[in-house]
């Protein structure tokens, strides 16, 4: 079927050196990248951008933790072309901490141990806000549909749903001290 | 590490030029539209397209429209289905299945289209290159032999799509469009006999729609076997679609999927059932009736075994909620 039983031949590689040339919009900035076309958005993020903050995993859509949001969608990244990732806002890890420091995700995430090796957390992180974007105050059975996309085989889950759970919270009490202050 | 293999890509606006373009590139092009299934399965090189014709800019084949009949552009995402909350009520069993893929995260790339026309699937094959090679490859990619049943002569790849039994139950049409001119096809014609041709759709053509009658007072219900909660392709499943005349069955659709190749179509089952009432007994005796057509070897999770005895068990759960 496939031309790929040379004997004792690995699986073709690709054969095209040529690049694509693309403006890539990252974490709210453009950047101009070169990448061979059969690279997925993982691979051009890492290799070519040197954000590696995106973890890669099983290759094969099974585990998450190459998670990206486009256009603040979490999907991922490694069934995604980089060809097809112009024109649509991408954010990575990379992208979460603002002017005044990190995510209130990210502070809750260490302060409660919701890290343990790590690997999967930036694909928790992004999933999480994508999450709290849509719901402000999302009951647990919300969290543990919405994060079945994600695999953690440290934390047993429940430490990442409280924190979620805790950033939830600060963050609908920092909006409304915010909202409180505008009208002072 | 698998990286994918080389390919042309293009990015056609419409339908039409889609199919322009599958006609013009000939056999050696592939459809992608989410790339959840295609993409897995190009770094496993069991399928390598010279040109890929990605459906990405493809609007005209999004969206939902609900008249009496529902239509479904075949390029709409899993998740955008799963969001229609008119949808989840008017066909409950269609949503459940569309909810019950993979994860979301996936749901939100893949499109129902992608699900209609996924690969078949075996632990035989579900594997990259070097594993493949380690067992001389299997007949449905680089192989000859059938390693779940050396003597067969066809291939026993499982048909794993959760959307295609409910839409068969349902009575849906498929609309495929080429250069050649367009055919609407009753579901179940989509799908071909073994695991290697398990789709009668023509490489030139694209699924452009999706038509499901309207359901008049009849409901459905959508069963899937799985071993987690997320992730899993359904090692069972089973759609019923029942109409009911006063206590009597007037009409009834009973398909199964994920337990051979092809959706089965229960007929002996459903021509039991017709005039009955659905009590105890008689559902018992369309369960054993029912898993008589199922039949599962072992070449997805969990035991062939069990699966078989499993189909009953859901074939009296799904009667059962529509009793």
């Amino acid at each position: 079927m496939n031309p790929t039983t040379e004997a004792g031949g690995p699986p073709p590689p690709p054969t095209s050196l040529a690049k694509t040339h693309m403006v890539l919009r990252v974490n709210g900035e453009d950047h101009e990248v070169a990448f061979r076309p059969h690279k997925t958005l993982l691979e051009v993020l890492r290799e070519d951008m040197d954000l590696t903050g995106t973890k890669h995993g099983c290759e094969l859509g099974e585990c998450g933790t190459c998670t990206v949001l486009m256009d603040g969608e979490p999907k991922l990244s490694c069934l995604v072309l980089g060809l097809e990732s112009d024109g649509v806002d991408i954010e990575t890890v990379e992208g979460m901490a603002g002017p005044e420091g990190g995510h209130p995700l990210q502070h809750t995430f260490a302060e409660l141990g919701a890290a343990q090796c790590g690997y999967c957390t930036p694909g928790f992180l992004l999933t999480a806000k994508a999450v709290l974007e849509d719901d402000k105050d999302p009951s647990r059975e919300t969290l543990v549909e919405e994060l079945s996309g994600n695999l953690c085989r440290c934390t047993g889950y429940l430490k990442i749903y409280e924190a979620i759970e805790l950033a939830a919270q600060r963050m609908r009490e920092k909006g409304s001290s915010d909202e409180g202050g505008s009208h002072v | 590490m698998m990286r994918l293999p080389s390919f042309r890509y293009l990015a056609p606006k419409d339908a039409a030029e889609t199919a322009k373009i599958l006609t013009g590139e000939g056999p050696d092009a592939m459809i992608v539209a989410g790339g959840t299934d295609l993409y897995p399965n190009m770094k496993r090189r069991h399928q390598m397209p010279k040109t890929l014709v990605s459906l990405r800019n493809v609007n005209d084949l999004r969206g939902v429209e609900m008249n009496g009949a529902v239509t479904i552009g075949s390029n709409e995402t899993l998740r955008g289905l799963e969001r229609n909350a008119e949808l989840k009520t008017r066909l409950p069993a269609l949503w459940t299945a569309v909810q019950s893929i993979s994860t979301p995260i996936l749901r939100n790339m893949g499109t129902i289209g992608g699900n209609v026309c996924l690969d078949t699937r075996c632990n035989y094959y579900n594997q990259n290159w070097e594993w493949r090679r380690g067992i001389d490859f299997c007949m449905k990619c680089d192989g000859t032999v059938c390693w779940v049943a050396p003597s067969s002569s066809v291939c026993w790849a499982v048909n794993s799509s959760d959307t295609v039994p409910v839409l068969i139950a349902m009575g849906a049409k498929f609309t495929l469009v080429s250069t050649r001119g367009e055919r609407t096809i009753e579901a179940i014609e989509m799908f071909g006999e073994d695991g290697i041709d398990y789709l009668t759709k023509q490489k030139d053509e694209v699924l452009t729609r999706i038509e499901i009658p309207d359901q008049g007072n009849a409901t459905s219900v959508y069963r899937k076997v799985r071993r987690r909660g997320a992730f899993d392709f359904p090692v069972a499943a089973v759609a019923a679609r029942v109409e009911m005349d006063g206590d009597e069955v007037k009409d009834v659709n009973l398909v199964l999927n994920a337990v051979g190749p092809k959706p089965v179509v229960c007929e002996s089952t459903q021509e039991f059932l017709k005039g009955k009432k659905l009590t105890p007994e008689v559902v018992e005796e369309a369960a054993k009736l029912a898993a008589r057509g199922a039949k599962p070897l072992d070449n997805t999770d969990h035991l062939s075994m069990w699966r078989k005895k499993v189909v009953s068990v859901e074939v009296k759960r799904a009667l059962g909620a529509l009793r």
